[in-house]
Formats: structure tokens, sequence, C-alpha cells
């Protein structure tokens, strides 16, 4: 399979404090991939490096063989633990929001025929995400869990080439978190999506992950200990039963 | 039951609240009637009944120079002039406090501008103002202005700037360019803190148009009670200040209501 995601030698500098080093990674389409590893071991510079929000000191990162532009874009969605929606629309404003982005350069704000069909299709992703009846709330009148629902569905709206996520589920209760495992597991199938989520969950990486990824440091000098960084110490790719296989193993189980 | 915990319903707060007001009412009254007893004259703490009649002559005679109904025109004269000032001073902070919170390179460039204008006491400036801009309206509002919009402004931006990063990264995932983040994600988040910010500026803003309505005016609220002030006349200040203070806390309710009606999401919805 080919790579949509490279990472050759990319390092993170903060100064003289070395974040990650050394990183070389190729992530398939349709692969999901989760990081996990140690407090402070890079796992969310790594993510907001592909996310566009830092900047690699070092290496190349290219989506689709073309280098990353140096910042965040369409091409790439997120989703973080917390403030992912934006608090003054209402849950379909704030699906739709993408798509008027992008047709409405100048508003950003789309008018009769055109905003009809995008306020369809944004209904369309809120239904998969399990928020048909939640349409005309404001976020702040959710629950964590179907914020995160509707965070999923911002995101996915537009199609991206790579969504990620910033230990999404983190904040949820276990109950809840479960739902939201099948949920990303559903979308990740319906909609060929290539995940890399960060989580300091093992269970959770496991769990939803077709490949788990291990931040950390290979050396340690415990006189400077912030001048060696993480990289990938393990990557363990996973193999999946299919899905009606792996429904009726959880049946027995 | 503890103070902390105790809950007060809503008549009881009403009941609660009429009783220090009262206290002062019928202090007042008190030492007024005690000093009319003394000296049946007295200007210093009037009756009500003096009250009453001096607003009625102000209210409803017209003055005897201008023609006009006395009362009513200082009113006039004077809330025009505030909502000018109020006005520009409130499209400033929004226009300025957005692009300064928003873009960096703009806050890099006139964040200290701003600072230190704020930091400049607004009344130091008056005659700079008087002789630049005249005696006339221009140099009140002018005052408002710039007494209040620098500290509108610098709340509005640092608002907008404590917008969390995520939200910002997200409108970008989503296709947002900077022009887009400014009109739909920071715009609409920071017009319920500018209510706020004009609500706090209400207090400074009357302060200045009665400073400059008393230094330089031939109208105005401010304008009367330093000219009545010469005749020990406090049958008219006490009503005009009750007046201001009204009409100050007319101003904060319709604002306070405003923001709850146009911007629900802002005041916690219900769950």
């Amino acid at each position: 399979m080919s790579a949509l995601l490279s990472l050759r030698d990319v390092w993170v500098e903060y100064g003289d404090r070395i974040v990650l080093e050394k990183v070389d990674l190729d992530v398939a389409a349709g692969s999901f991939v989760s990081v996990v590893g140690p407090s402070g071991a890079g796992k969310s510079t790594f993510l907001r490096v592909i996310l566009g929000q830092e900047q690699a000191t070092r290496g190349t990162i290219t989506l689709d063989g073309a280098p990353l532009p140096p910042e965040c874009g369409p091409d790439r969605g997120v989703v973080f633990q917390k403030y992912s929606v934006f608090p003054h629309l209402t849950v379909l404003a704030n699906v739709v929001f993408g798509l008027e982005c992008t047709a409405a350069p100048f508003l950003a704000r789309l008018f009769g025929a055109k905003r009809k069909a995008a306020v369809a299709e944004a209904a369309e992703m809120l239904a998969a995400v399990g928020l048909a009846d939640s349409m005309h709330l404001y976020p702040a009148q959710m629950s964590g869990g179907m914020q995160q629902r509707l965070a999923i569905a911002q995101a996915l709206i537009k199609r991206p080439r790579i969504l990620l996520l910033d230990e999404p589920f983190g904040a949820l209760d276990p109950g809840i978190r479960a739902d939201m495992h099948a949920l990303i597991t559903k979308l990740w199938r319906q909609y060929d999506l290539t995940v890399i989520m960060v989580t300091h969950d093992i269970r959770e990486a496991f769990t939803l992950g077709t490949r788990v990824l291990a931040l950390d440091k290979r050396r340690h000098d415990p006189h400077a200990p912030h001048r060696f960084g993480a990289t990938a110490v393990y990557d363990l790719p996973l193999v999946k039963p299919a899905p009606a296989e792996e429904e009726a193993t959880e049946a027995v189980a | 039951m503890r103070w902390v915990n105790r809950q007060i319903g809503r008549r009881q707060a009403f009941g609660l609240a009429a009783i220090p007001i009262a206290l002062l009412a019928i202090a007042y009254l008190v030492a007024s009637a005690q000093r009319h007893a003394i000296n049946p004259s007295d200007k210093i703490l009037p009756l009500p009944t003096a009250m009453a009649s001096a607003m009625w002559r102000m209210m409803r005679e017209p003055d005897v120079l201008s023609g006009n109904l006395v009362f009513w025109a200082d009113t006039l004269a004077s809330l025009q002039r505030l909502g000018l000032g109020l006005g520009i001073a409130t499209t400033m902070a929004l226009l300025v406090g957005l692009v300064l919170g928003v873009l960096p390179p703009v806050r890099a460039m006139f964040g200290p501008l701003v600072t230190g204008i704020a930091v400049i006491p607004p009344i130091a400036l008056l005659p700079i103002l008087f002789i630049a801009l005249g005696l006339g309206e221009t140099a009140k509002v002018a005052l408002i202005v710039i007494g209040i919009a620098p500290v509108m402004v610098r709340d509005v931006a640092g608002h907008v700037g404590a917008l969390p990063r995520e939200q910002i990264v997200k409108a970008q995932t989503l296709g947002a360019g900077s022009w887009q983040i400014l009109l739909r994600v920071a715009l609409p988040q920071a017009l319920p803190r500018l209510i706020v910010a004009l609500k706090l500026a209400l207090g400074p803003a009357w302060v200045f148009l009665i400073s400059a309505e008393a230094i330089a005016s031939d109208v105005g609220l401010g304008y009367r009670i330093f000219l009545v002030r010469r005749y020990l006349s406090m049958d008219v200040i006490i009503p005009y200040v009750a007046w201001i203070a009204l009409l100050a806390i007319v101003m904060d309710v319709a604002l306070s209501k405003l923001s709850t009606k146009a911007f629900p999401w802002a005041h916690g919805a219900a769950h």
C-alpha cells in the first residue's frame, strides 16, 4: 500500500530542548494509527506537527507526495479533547460552517438553494454521528459526549485526507467512551478514513487502532534530560478481524 | 443554616433590598426636618416638597432666556453627547479590538500604542481637546471617546485573543482564512463581551460627560448641577443626581436584557 503521509527524519526542538528526534514514519491510506506514550513524550507535539499547527525544526513531511504547507488546512481534520466546537453556533451551524467557508470566501455564509444543499449535507452528517435530534441546540446545552460527536461531524464534512484526534475521548465517562469507540469505528469504515489518534489509554489504542505507535525517548541523559527527544520506539501493526467476526467475538465476550 | 447556603427568593430579595434604601430615605427626612425646624429657609437638605416644586418648574415652565423646558433640554443634550460618545467608542472597540485580538502582526504594531493611550488620564487631555476642537460639542464627545475607548479596545482584544487556540485551528481545518475567522469566529464571540465592556464603561462615560459639561457648556445635566451650585440649590441638584442615576440604571438593565436576548449561548443556555 502506498503511503498517504510520510515523515522523514523529523525533529522538533524548542530552543535546546528536543521534543521529537528522528521520526521516520509512513502512514498508509485507510489505517487507524493509535499513538501512545508517557506524558511529555511529545504525543501532542507529534500531532500538532502533522496538523500544521507547529513546524518541524528539521525533516520533511509529505501528504500524498506533496510537502505539507506550514499551516493548518482543510486536508487535515482535527478533533481536540476540548474547545473543538464553536459555542456561538448551533449544532447545525457548526457543521454548515465548514461548507460555507469554502463556498463563500467573502461573507462565509450561503443563501438560497446553496444554503439548502449545505444544510441537507450537514444534516446527513449529523444523523451519521447520532445528533439528528439536536441540530438546533447550542454546544453548551449538550453533554461532553455529544459535543465530541459534533466535533467529529464538523471535521468529517470537509472529507479530510487525514483525521487527527487528540485524546478525543479522554474527558468522557467510560460508558459514553464505549459508545464513541463504536461510532468512530463505524465512521472510519463508512467514510474510508485515515485516522491518527493520540491517547493515553492503552486499551483504547489497541481496541481502535490498526497500528499502535509508542512514542518515547530511546536514550536518557540524567544530567540533561531535555537533550534527547522521543521517537517511535514501538510500531505494532495489528491484524484486525473483519467487522462481522469482530461483532461475533464481542457478542461472545 | 449557614449564611453561605441561604437562598433568597424573589419577593424576599425585593423586601431586603428595600430596607437599606428606606433607611437612607428616612434618615434624610429626619435630618431635613430637624434642620427646617431650626431654620425654615434651610437650603442644604431641602424637603421633598421643595424638590418636587423645583423639578416641576424645571420640567414645565419654559426658561425666561432660552424659552426651553430646562430639564428636558438638559437631558436631551446630555444623552445626545453620551450616546454619540458611547456609540463611537463601542464601534472603535469592536473594530480595533477584533483585529488586535485576532491578527498577531496588528497586535505587535498597535498594541503598545493602545496601551500607552489607555494609561493617560483622560481629564488631563481635556485642555488639549478644548484647544484643538473648541468648546463645542465635539470636544465633549471626544473626551468621552478618549476616556472609555482604550479600555474597551483592550478588553475586547484581550477577550478575542484569549479564545481557545483550538477554535482558531479548528476553523482553519474547516477551510477558513483570516478574514472568515475574524467574521464568523471572533466577531460573534466578541459581541457579548463588547456589551459587558460597554456596561462597565457607562460609569466612566458619565464622569467624563459631567466633567466636560461642568467646565464648558451652556446646557446639559452636568452643566445645570454645577450652575445651580452657586445658589446652593440642593432642591435641583439632588433630583438631577437621582435622574442621572435612574438613566444609568435603565441603560445598564437594557444592555443586560439585550445581551441575554441576542446571545443566549453566552449566558449558559440551560441544559
